[in-house]
């Protein structure tokens, strides 16, 4: 293991995507992923790497999207509004099959919302990063050290399938400093070749054409029937979750990236109150780790999903759970982070039977019941 | 042919017949979607025909976003990418920071470039990035079937100008290539047309230059060609071409509004 230093999330992500041979960068300012973007600008040249920063978001995503078709590794990153801009390319991107890795250090919403940390762009990374059938294999790391080491998953997965992967962080770990083992770097040179690239024919093959325009209805069908046979295979084999404490766990919570840092806390606080409660936490959020869950369901009495939103993973709990037990929800938004013994209040009232949909301000929402 | 009956052999014949006129090689042999008389396929063509002529087809990659020329991917041979409406230079911006020695072109129309797409030109273009942009301003949106575009003319009916381009509310027609010359990344701004043999041939010649300067990595060059809709201006092509020299040129006045060797002295 490499010796471990102490850095920012966005710059260890930043420093881990050089290190998994990206050479490109394209981005637009905005806050809390600025650290990552500062870190390109001044670590690109120095790795003959190109730093640009873009005339828009919409112009970065779909510089993004002709350097990806050329081949390049190549990365950009926003926050929450920015990737709203960036939809248009994402989804060109999934309708070209162009591999790139797009980061989204999530911040209070809508619109131009707030600057503190958030888990509000859920709906958007797994349902709709872009129009059209499609999706982007998302990630949500949890600690500074997995911002890191995702990097390299998101590029090697991304270029396997041929599809853009998101790396869901929140403004929280983005900001945060912890000790953080870097991995060693790829030699660029090594990475597997593309014969799909437009990088130039060179008189050696037909020429190739990057392209998501299908007049014909039924070609059209015929290429997102064979993208789903791929989201097929991603869904079956590059589910990840971790699962702490739930060997026994009668409350199993379910939070990913910083909300699994505190229910975690929360977890560890019931369990010495003899409450016994897990926690599953997401890595892979798109595909959703069905697997974990189903393998937890027969345990399990009741599942208490945390996120720092109204409440948008939950339903993909709900889905996984299927009606076999009850799943509560308790969240934060607007840049609020819960306190671990808010988390665990809501767990000692799962464990005391009640089913739970708590957000703020819950008594002005439910006209006082509660 | 004439040639076969004549002569007693193929091989004969072949000697006799001399090739005057064929398909660039930078063409695919697919039939276009371009409507009969529309200037597409003129300019189309010479683009190619510069490709061939500076033998960089193998190291071209061409950029053809959405409008009337979306599907251009399949009418060259060299690699193409298709981008998405207005984000052509983003796209070529992309491919030439990762293939420096390689040549990208983008080939886009005036809703493209001049409308949606604006802030990507001129940011491609004060970058100066080192692309070669064809611009086809026929002053109307042909593929969606005819709306007003950024170009189109003062009192220019179209399906969403019907009662002519009102100023006072639609504003006025952008002058694409004066307003990129005042930016120093420009390379080359020229504008130009094809209605006769002798503006095609110096169509062309702009072309092989925005071509040339950018393998020279002299910056970003436009090469604004005043083209023809037939279709969707309602006219013959001949008629086309004379409503565009009545109507367009008055507007958009040929020449070359920067040149990078020009001003510096260099031919």
């Amino acid at each position: 293991m490499a010796e471990k230093v102490l850095m920012k999330g966005n710059e260890a992500l930043a420093e881990a995507a050089l290190r998994a041979g990206c050479r490109y960068f394209f981005g637009y300012p905005i806050t809390p992923q600025t650290e990552l973007a500062a870190y390109m600008a001044k670590r690109m040249p120095k790795v003959g790497g190109i730093y640009l920063q873009a005339e828009s978001e919409v112009a970065a995503i779909n510089m993004v999207y002709g350097a990806s078709a050329a081949g390049a590794r190549v990365m950009t990153s926003s926050s929450s509004p920015g990737v709203s801009l960036k939809g248009e390319g994402i989804s060109y991107m999934i309708g070209a099959d162009l591999p790139a890795v797009i980061i989204n250090v999530q911040r209070g919403g809508p619109g131009l919302g707030g600057i503190q940390p958030s888990q509000a762009d859920y709906w958007m990374a797994t349902r709709a990063p872009g129009h059209g059938d499609g999706h982007v294999v998302v990630f949500a790391p949890s600690t500074v050290q997995e911002m890191s080491d995702l990097v390299a998953s998101a590029f090697d997965l991304g270029d396997k399938y041929r599809v853009p992967v998101m790396i869901l962080a929140d403004g929280m770990l983005g900001q945060m400093m912890e000790p953080v083992a870097l991995p060693e770097p790829t030699d660029v040179q090594s990475l597997p070749e593309k014969a799909w690239a437009t990088n130039g024919h060179g008189g050696k093959r037909p020429h190739n054409i990057v392209n998501s325009l299908y007049l014909v209805a039924q070609q059209l069908e015929d290429t997102v029937v064979e993208r789903s046979l791929r989201y097929s295979r991603i869904k079956e084999e590059e589910q990840i979750a971790e699962a702490y404490l739930t060997e026994d766990a009668e409350i199993v919570l379910v939070a990913y990236g910083a909300a699994a840092r505190i229910s975690r806390s929360a977890v560890a606080k019931a369990r010495e109150m003899g409450i016994k409660a897990g926690l599953i936490r997401p890595i892979t959020l798109w595909p959703f780790p069905v697997n974990t869950i189903d393998t937890i369901v027969p345990v399990a009495k009741a599942f208490l999903t945390v996120e720092l939103s109204m409440g948008q993973m939950v339903e993909d709990v709900r889905l996984a759970v299927n009606g076999r037990r009850p799943v509560s929800f308790f969240g934060h938004t607007g840049g609020i982070i819960p306190t671990p013994d808010e988390v665990l209040t809501a767990i000692q009232r799962v464990a005391s039977g009640e089913q739970l949909d708590l957000v703020p301000y819950q008594s002005k929402l439910t006209g006082g019941a509660r | 042919m004439s040639a076969r009956t004549e002569s007693p052999s193929n091989e004969m014949a072949e000697q006799r017949s001399k090739i005057l006129f064929e398909r660039p090689q930078a063409l695919t042999d697919a039939i276009t979607n371009y409507c009969p008389g529309c200037s597409h396929g003129i300019v189309q063509r010479l683009v190619a025909e510069v490709i061939d002529e500076l033998g960089i087809e193998g190291k071209t990659i061409g950029v053809c976003p959405v409008g009337c020329s979306v599907m251009a991917y399949d009418f060259y041979a060299c690699d193409m990418v298709q981008a998405a409406h207005g984000r052509a230079p983003a796209v070529a911006t992309g491919l030439k920071r990762v293939l420096p020695e390689g040549v990208v072109f983008a080939y886009q129309g005036d809703g493209d470039l001049a409308s949606i797409g604006m802030a990507e030109t001129i940011h491609a273009a004060t970058r100066g990035e080192k692309i070669s942009v064809i611009f086809i301003n026929n002053a109307i949106y042909g593929m969606t079937g005819g709306q007003m575009a950024p170009t189109s003319l003062p009192g220019q009916v179209t399906q969403t100008s019907p009662y002519g381009r009102d100023t006072e509310t639609a504003g006025y027609p952008i002058r694409v290539c004066e307003l990129l010359s005042t930016l120093d990344g420009v390379a080359l701004a020229q504008r130009v047309t094809v209605d006769s043999p002798k503006n095609v041939r110096l169509a062309k010649k702009a072309i092989r230059k925005a071509f040339e300067y950018q393998i020279e990595g002299l910056g970003y060059s436009i090469i604004e060609v005043v083209s023809t809709c037939p279709t969707n201006w309602g006219f013959s092509p001949m008629d086309a071409f004379e409503w565009m020299r009545d109507n367009m040129l008055p507007y958009y006045p040929l020449g070359v509004y920067r040149d990078i060797k020009a001003a510096k002295g260099e031919q």
